[in-house]
């Protein structure tokens, strides 16, 4: 095993097209117009000195360590800032260069500590390898002069020494260590987009500093990681690369937090992490990633994870460690016994949107083929079900139409309901970079989230609605289309059914669609929706993003179908650039969807009442599936409560704590005689469980996860399991002791068994992705690499369908009880209901949830920022703590959901999508007062929670 | 208390039943009703349609109109298979 070794080019690739030739040190090399010198040699197999440039980021041109000669040019030109051109004649060793060149190191080193046998980055240092490569012998300047490396001077203190910054929980910054190359500046401003860092001082006296000479952990920064990557020195370097030591080898493997799917390199000292290091040729990453993908990791060796299979026979008894033969035995057992007492539909299961692709099929394969019925759901139900069903309804399949690159080619950018910065940090971060070069941005949001004023971006246009108007919006904004005759006539006509249009279109035109007829309730001023309409049906490439703010609403799949219309209208369709794309949450959502993990679907969206879909499985599996649809999740709690479901088995799930209403949620566990959690830590679930499963983490096993962009990406085992079995080893066996004739040995056959059912994956296979490195579904005979756009030359369906989408009002609405509106979201340190970010340094950043309060209504209760606060709704009460801020608007209010104490699904409702009971969680009633602390419930549960989570510990006498 | 959590699986089925037909109302009426008995055919579960034809033998229901119509084309669940 080695390192995986990535070429630095130095400069960013040029995209144009153009190519032109030129002979550099006697060889002759073709690239694209505007590429470099630099990078040039370098495809020509020569590497030209240099420190302050670095392929993730534009060239600068200020070491002087990178010279070269050109025939009949004079003096000696940067090679990074130097653009090749046809015929030029290029030298990059020459007598004069190397005498320059040793000048320009002996100067750096005269500033740098010595101590490279100690220091962090021996072995990855460039500006070892500098002086290596230009023959450094001896340095002629002592340190007796100006310098930053030393803290006093012949015993006066040195003004330009800084101490180290060791503020970041993951980073440290040594200023000594600083050669000025300003690449961290760069990465940060370029890559990240966030400019939290500058260069402080002229000259000598320069140096890097975050903001206004700020700690890191105070400045602006997001710990990103980009400039820690980029910095050729030990300056910026990771706390565990301090601790451990440098990495021996590495995997390629994919994060297993949100969508974006980032690729990393696992670097490894034997089966520890050292760092994770984003992937460069990762097409959904392109070498960047966030705080999450790169840093917090450790949740994988936390203390809290349970390693060992637990059961109990109540759940008010404590648990007691079994062997996993008996914990298989006793579920096999218990599962057979329910289904004889009370029939076959009486059980079910819940995959996961964070296990892999083949372990979300092993699971539902459990559940149809195993248990006999279709009671299998998956998490993604609260968030992205809404998607599914209105893609489908208008395209013909509900997947995201477009890859990330994509949005290089935008002009118009139209983000829905999601917060890109928090939720999908890279993604958002190509975005920025995109707006910063001229696209337009539109953002629809009730509140002011950070993309629409940050750093060198400005929203054209904000319309920020109030919660749970989305339909009236983007209905609105079609009124203004049509009216106007703004709709791409020339691609209705060819791509979608015109009478349908028509039909559509007289709609949408009626007067109360009018921005001016809605602006009382939708609370948008006319005159912005009408600009934002013109600018998205006439700015060029229009793409719309959407996230949770759309789907988590009593008419979510109706506002996905509302976008879809706004883009078939425009034309905005089957191209690059444009599109309808679904931001997802969780890294696995898309595959856990595309697995079969809805009641209704077999894998590949094929509907369980279509017979030769069945005929396919029944035959592999020697079964007979049944051909009606299965529970979904609030069906499931339902039934319990009405004593009709007894059983289930939830793979990496916490159903209680991300659920809607909570009460109904602990109800329904509660009246089930067996609840088997697999997982890593005893999360909320589990204290209604009888029996725990260890989990393993996406570091322990392979697979495969599908991001946002329907992109398939290995993920590779780089450590054992710590509780011995990868999920879906435990899976497996769980089925042989049902009786299941199931060998699986290695998760690519499970790949293999996907392939050969599911038409849109028929070309995928472990050998594939090891040579592509990813594809993305359909991935076929039609498609053997995969489809980056879909919808080219057609929709999916045929014809694209126009759909009328009438505003509903929600019934959850605000009156004289609960007057405020609330709505949820979340930050980028943390994730999902924060059981792994929870136990990362992560939590440096959000210590816990707070409720986000316009001045105006914080006053009128008597409320300061940082109180507590009580909220209540119809469902339930809780308290947190109050931050008062202007980025809701008076009448909202808003709070994360990411710390169980909180328990901010105690409050949400049973409220949900009509189409496919996708919760109300972006809108609930409430009403909130001043507190004293936690609620009775709150009490109560942390008190319940205690108990339940006792493990008895075996005396030595038993 | 009357909190939401204790409503029953009937209530919650004329709630969902009728939220579907709000949204068929507002499409075009020759299809609206085979729409609405579509939808539930494909995703509502037998044990839900069967609660769903004990409603609709109630007197005040408190089902749509379109729900109503709808219900001839709502299959009837079979036997559950052992
Ligand atoms: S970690 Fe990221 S955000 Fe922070 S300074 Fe570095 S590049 Fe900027
Ligand atoms: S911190 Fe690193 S990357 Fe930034 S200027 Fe100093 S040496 Fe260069
Ligand atoms: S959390 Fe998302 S954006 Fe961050 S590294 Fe992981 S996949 Fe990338
Ligand atoms: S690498 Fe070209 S000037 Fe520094």
């Amino acid at each position: 095993m080695s390192l995986v070794h990535e070429i630095d080019y130095g400069t960013p690739a040029s995209l144009s097209e153009k190519m032109v030739t030129l002979t550099i040190d006697g060889s002759e090399v073709t690239v694209p117009e505007g590429t470099s010198l630099m990078r040039a040699a370098m495809e020509a197999g020569i590497q030209v000195p240099k420190l302050c440039a670095t392929d993730m980021v534009d060239a600068f041109g200020s070491c002087r360590l990178c010279l070269i000669e050109i025939e009949g040019r004079n003096g000696t030109p940067a090679s990074c800032t130097t653009p090749a051109m046809e015929g030029l004649v290029v030298h990059t060793q020459t007598k004069r260069l190397k005498d320059i060149r040793k000048g320009v190191m002996e100067l750096y080193i005269s500033d740098h500590p010595l101590d490279c046998l100690t220091c962090a980055a021996n072995g990855d240092c460039e500006l070892q390898d500098m002086a290596g490569a230009v023959g450094l012998r001896d340095v002629r300047y002592g340190y007796e002069g100006d310098n930053h490396v030393f803290a006093k001077n012949e015993g006066v203190s040195n003004d330009r020494w800084m101490p180290k910054d060791e503020s970041n929980p993951y980073f440290t910054y040594d200023p000594a260590k600083c050669i000025v190359c300003s690449r961290c500046v760069r990465a940060c401003e370029e890559v990240q987009g966030t400019f939290a860092l500058t260069i402080e001082g002229r000259g000598f006296s320069s140096r890097v500093s975050p903001g206004m000479h700020e700690h890191f952990l105070d400045s602006e920064c997001v710990s990103c990681g980009a400039c820690v990557q980029a910095c050729p020195t030990a300056t910026l370097t990771e706390k565990s690369v301090i601790q451990i030591g440098q990495p021996e080898h590495s995997k390629v493997t994919t994060c297993a937090y949100c969508g974006v799917g980032c690729s990393f390199k696992a670097e490894m000292r034997g089966e520890e992490v050292v760092r994770m290091v984003p992937y460069k040729d990762g097409k959904a990453n392109r070498g960047h990633s966030c705080v999450k993908g790169r840093f917090a990791y450790g949740y994988s060796t936390h203390k809290d994870r349970i390693l060992n299979p637990m059961v109990r026979e109540k759940i008010t008894d404590p648990w007691r460690e079994v062997s996993w033969e008996e914990a298989y035995k006793h579920v096999a057992n218990e599962f057979r016994r329910i289904q004889y007492q009370y029939g076959r539909n009486s059980v079910g299961g819940i995959t996961s949107s964070r296990c892999t692709n083949e372990e979300t099929f092993l699971v539902q394969k459990l559940i149809r083929a195993g248990f006999g019925n279709n009671n299998v759901d998956t998490c993604a139900r609260v968030c992205h079900s809404p998607t599914g069903y209105g893609l489908k309804t208008t395209f013909g399949t509900s997947a995201g139409t477009q890859d990330f690159d994509s949005v290089e080619h935008t002009d118009v950018v139209m983000v829905i309901g999601a917060n890109p910065t928090d939720g999908h940090p890279v993604f958002a971060s190509r975005l920025k970079k995109r707006l910063r070069k001229g696209a337009k941005l539109i953002v629809v949001d009730p509140r002011r989230i950070d993309l629409v004023r940050s750093p060198h971006i400005s929203a054209a246009q904000h319309l920020q609605l109030r919660p749970g108007t989305n339909v009236a919006v983007v209905t609105s904004l079609a009124h203004v289309i049509v009216t106007e005759g703004l709709f791409d006539e020339k691609f209705i006509r060819e791509r979608c059914d015109w009478e349908e249009f028509q039909d559509w279109a007289s709609f949408v035109s009626s007067p109360e669609h009018s921005p001016e007829a809605i602006e009382e309730l939708t609370g948008v001023n006319p005159q912005t929706l009408r600009e934002a309409a013109r600018l998205f049906a006439t700015g060029g490439n229009g793409a719309i993003y959407y996230g949770l703010g759309v789907t988590e609403h009593s008419q979510g799949s109706t506002t996905v179908m509302a976008i879809a219309n706004l883009a078939m209208a425009t034309g905005n369709i089957g191209r690059k650039g444009v599109g309808v794309n679904p931001l997802r949450g969780q890294n696995n959502v898309q595959g856990s969807c595309d697995m079969g993990s809805f009641p209704h679907e077999l894998p590949g969206y094929r509907h369980v009442s279509d017979e030769s879909t069945r005929d396919i499985f029944d035959k592999l599996w020697g079964v007979k599936i049944q051909d009606e649809p299965g529970l979904r999740i609030p069906n499931m709690l339902d039934a319990a409560v009405d004593g009709t479901f007894k059983g289930i088995y939830i793979q990496g799930e916490d159903i209680l704590q991300s659920d809607p209403d909570t009460k109904h949620v602990a109800a329904g566990l509660e009246a089930m005689e067996c609840v088997v959690v697999h997982d890593l830590f005893l999360n909320e679930t589990a204290n209604y469980a009888h029996v725990f499963l260890p989990g393993s983490t996406f570091l322990e096993k392979d697979g495969t996860f599908t991001n946002a962009e329907r992109r398939i990406n290995r993920v590779r085992k780089v450590m054992s399991p710590l509780n011995g079995y990868a999920d879906w080893e435990v899976t497996q066996n769980l089925a042989k002791a049902m009786g299941l004739n199931w060998n699986y040995t290695h998760p690519s056959q499970v790949m293999d068994e996907i392939a050969l059912t599911t038409p849109s994956f028929a070309g995928v296979t472990y050998d594939l992705l090891e040579k592509e490195g990813s594809v993305q579904w359909p991935c076929n005979e039609k498609a053997p690499l995969g489809t980056p756009i879909m919808h080219i030359n057609g929709f999916a369906r045929g014809k694209g369908k126009f759909i009328r989408t009438e505003y509903v009002a929600t019934d959850e609405r605000t009156g004289p009880r609960f007057p405020l509106l609330l709505t949820t979201g979340r930050i980028l340190s943390q994730y999902n209901v924060g059981a792994q970010t929870r136990r990362t340094d992560n939590v440096m950043w959000h210590e816990e949830d707070r409720l986000e309060i316009h001045a105006h209504d914080a006053e009128n209760r008597g409320i300061r920022d940082g109180d507590w606060v009580k909220i209540n709704s119809r469902s339930g009460e809780t308290t947190l703590r109050a931050l008062i801020t202007d980025r809701v608007s008076p009448g909202v209010v808003y709070t994360t959901f990411h710390h169980p104490t909180t328990q901010a699904n105690v409050i949400t409702t049973d409220f949900s999508d009509w189409a496919t009971n996708c919760p109300e969680y972006k809108v609930t009633a409430v009403q909130v007062g001043a507190s004293n602390g936690p609620s009775d419930w709150q009490v109560q549960y942390d008190e319940q929670a205690r108990q339940s989570r006792r493990i008895k510990v075996l005396d030595a006498a038993e | 208390m009357d909190s939401e959590s204790h409503k029953s699986t009937a209530t919650k089925l004329v709630y969902m039943a009728n939220q579907i037909a709000t949204f068929f109302h507002s499409q075009p009426k020759d299809e609206a009703a085979a729409a609405v008995a579509d939808h539930i055919n494909h995703f509502w579960e037998p044990r839900m349609r069967q609660q769903f034809f004990d409603i609709l033998e109630q007197q005040n229901n408190g089902l749509d109109a379109l729900v109503v119509e709808a219900a001839k084309q709502i299959r009837k669940p079979g036997p559950v298979p052992v």
